[in-house]
């Protein structure tokens, strides 16, 4: 990245934090080895006492017990392992599942694949700032019902949901719930001794910590089918050779995350906000305080994001938008649409997200570039002008 | 830095040529909508005699390759008599930018609508054409060629995603060899509605989806 080039972009991904990687690097150059039995070779010894520290290391941090906690290759896996693995082992109970519109793709589109092959769904709508009512989820449970996935916040409009409250709703009626917490651990406190949360999907890609490593939260009695045919590894649930380094890094980077570091972050996201929302025809997406600390999302009339997001590249600022012309499959945010916000305000949608390696400055840097690509952009657009 | 467009294509987003408005313009015309995420108002000065387009300004709202081809497609369309401008392609909008991203036809071919439909408002007001013509398979099929398939940048009709096409009574229906669990199959979706559903004599555009 060049010199002076600002990365707001931290929701899909943060750069590398040294320390993560110089506590990763043994595990790739000297301790290579599988996590061997305790029975074999030194250095495979070595191996597994590292990953089963990492594994002790990140249940702590949740107040959960080593065994629940599972490795994968990333939230994706996790969100996947959850959302078919529950039902899968359910299957006598029933076919019915209950989730948000708003969940990220990995939630989302293993909910559809599993709508094509006969389950029933329950799609539930957020109010207009992604909230759930805790009242919409109690009235979906059925007898049939076999998983509800509900995230902690939300991946582009940073909506927190109040899990406490929906968690003791499934605990009562004892129905299963996952929660992709992607965007909120670890900066937010997460407690599963106090939170009736029964899988978790987790990774530490969005805080400074290694691509390619995430884990399963799975309280224990909660049923699953085993994900991957191979080996033993990872409690016979999950096979495949173990990401030590990757488990390390993952590890590393929670316990980098500190309070002061997030009340930090947000005060960039503030910042941003105030001076954001001060351009006339502009909207918050989400929610004002209940939002994570890194997000800033905020619509402007008029404009498209893809234009925005290449002006703002050329002035230095990584952000994105929920336009469909910066999205893979050219579809406009389902997040944006999903809270009642027509296509033009989901076109013209700009999100910020804050990490570790920002400034203040950037913050406000950002804002005031946004500020003047809006204009510019505004001056050749034929809409709001008559 | 590696930049996702041409070079030519960043000179025309960042300094767009004949950009704005013309006050009582000879013609005018808007192509798409805010709600499919692009849209190109195309403004017109005609010389009556020669039938010469003297000037053309245009306005975006969209994506940079949008606003580059309203740039370069009013670049090319100045000075040109209607006729000459009518048959201006995308692709030669495409190629006078130096090309542009397969996934981003459909934004090219918008302002090239921009410009044609601007010329037909012209040719309306002057009495130059004829009533729209009624909607046949045919002319079904002539839309759908503007209707990119953006996993190649060509048109879904050249492509041959186009399995079967009927109207009857005013409900057309399209039948798309893709799987409905497809990328771009809601966007393909949406773009074919987008073309035909605005025809007088159409009701309903039913778009489905059966992989061969």
């Amino acid at each position: 990245m060049s010199e002076g080039y600002r990365y707001l972009d931290n929701g899909a991904a943060t750069r590398l934090d040294e320390r993560v990687l110089e506590a990763m690097t043994p595990f790739l150059f000297e301790t290579y080895t599988v996590a061997t039995s305790q029975f074999s070779y030194s250095l495979g010894i070595a191996a597994r006492e590292a990953l089963e520290r990492a594994r002790s290391d990140i249940a702590a941090s949740l107040g959960a017990a080593s065994e629940e906690i599972i490795f994968t290759s990333g939230s994706t896996e996790s969100s996947n392992m959850a959302i078919k693995g529950v039902p899968h082992a359910l299957a006598n109970k029933g076919k019915h599942i209950v989730t948000t519109r708003l969940e990220d793709f990995p939630v989302l589109n293993s909910v559809k694949a599993l709508e094509r092959d006969g389950y029933t769904v329950t799609w539930l709508d957020t109010d207009s700032d992604g909230r759930l009512d805790p009242a919409a989820l109690e009235g979906a449970i059925r007898p049939d019902t076999v998983l509800v996935s509900i995230q902690a916040a939300n991946q582009e409009i940073g909506t927190l949901q109040d899990l406490a409250a929906l968690a003791a709703i499934c605990k009562a009626r004892g129905v299963v719930l996952h929660s992709d917490a992607t965007h909120t651990y670890p900066r937010l406190p997460l407690d599963v001794s106090s939170l009736s949360v029964d899988l978790l999907t987790l990774s530490t890609e969005l805080v400074h910590g290694p691509k390619g490593v995430g884990a399963l939260y799975l309280r224990k009695g909660t049923p699953l089918h085993k994900w991957m045919d191979g080996g033993f590894q990872e409690f016979n649930l999950r096979a495949g050779s173990e990401n030590i380094a990757g488990a390390v890094g993952m590890a590393r980077a929670v316990e980098l995350v500190t309070p002061e570091e997030t009340a930090g972050i947000q005060a960039m996201r503030d910042a941003a906000l105030e001076q954001l929302l001060a351009i006339p025809q502009s909207i918050l997406n989400g929610h004002a305080t209940w939002r994570t600390p890194q997000n800033v999302n905020v619509s402007f009339r008029f404009v498209e994001g893809e234009a925005i997001t290449l002006h703002m590249d050329l002035r230095g600022y990584a952000l994105s938008t929920g336009s469909a012309c910066f999205s893979r499959a050219l579809e406009a945010s389902h997040v944006i649409l999903g809270i009642g916000g027509d296509h033009e305000r989901a076109h013209g949608s700009v999100r910020l997200t804050f990490g570790r390696y920002n400034t203040l400055d950037d913050a406000t840097g950002a804002a005031n570039a946004l500020a003047e690509v809006i204009e510019r952009l505004r001056a050749i657009s034929p809409l709001g002008k008559d | 830095m590696p930049l996702p467009y041409s070079e030519l294509v960043m000179e025309h987003f960042q300094n767009p040529q004949n950009i704005g408005r013309i006050d009582n313009p000879d013609a005018k015309a808007i192509e798409g909508s805010p709600a499919c995420g692009d849209m190109v108002a195309v403004y017109l000065r005609v010389d009556e005699e020669t039938k010469t387009i003297t000037d053309i300004k245009f306005e975006s709202y969209g994506c940079a390759s949008n606003i580059a081809t309203g740039s370069i497609i009013t670049e090319l369309a100045k000075g040109k008599s209607l006729d000459e401008a009518k048959a201006i392609t995308w692709e030669q909008a495409s190629d006078a930018l130096g090309g542009l991203p397969p996934i981003k036809t459909h934004c090219s071919v918008l302002a090239v609508e921009g410009l044609r439909a601007a010329i037909q408002n012209y040719e309306e007001k002057h009495g130059l054409v004829r009533e729209q013509e009624a909607t046949t398979e045919e002319v079904v099929r002539k839309r759908l060629c503007h209707v990119m398939n953006p996993s190649v940048g060509l048109d879904i009709i050249r492509t041959k995603l186009v399995k079967e096409i009927s109207v009857n009574d005013g409900d057309v229906l399209v039948v798309l060899d893709l799987e409905p669990t497809h990328q771009f199959a809601n966007n393909i979706r949406e773009e074919i509605t987008e073309k035909l559903a605005n025809r007088q004599d159409v009701r309903s555009v039913e778009v489905c989806f059966d992989k061969q």
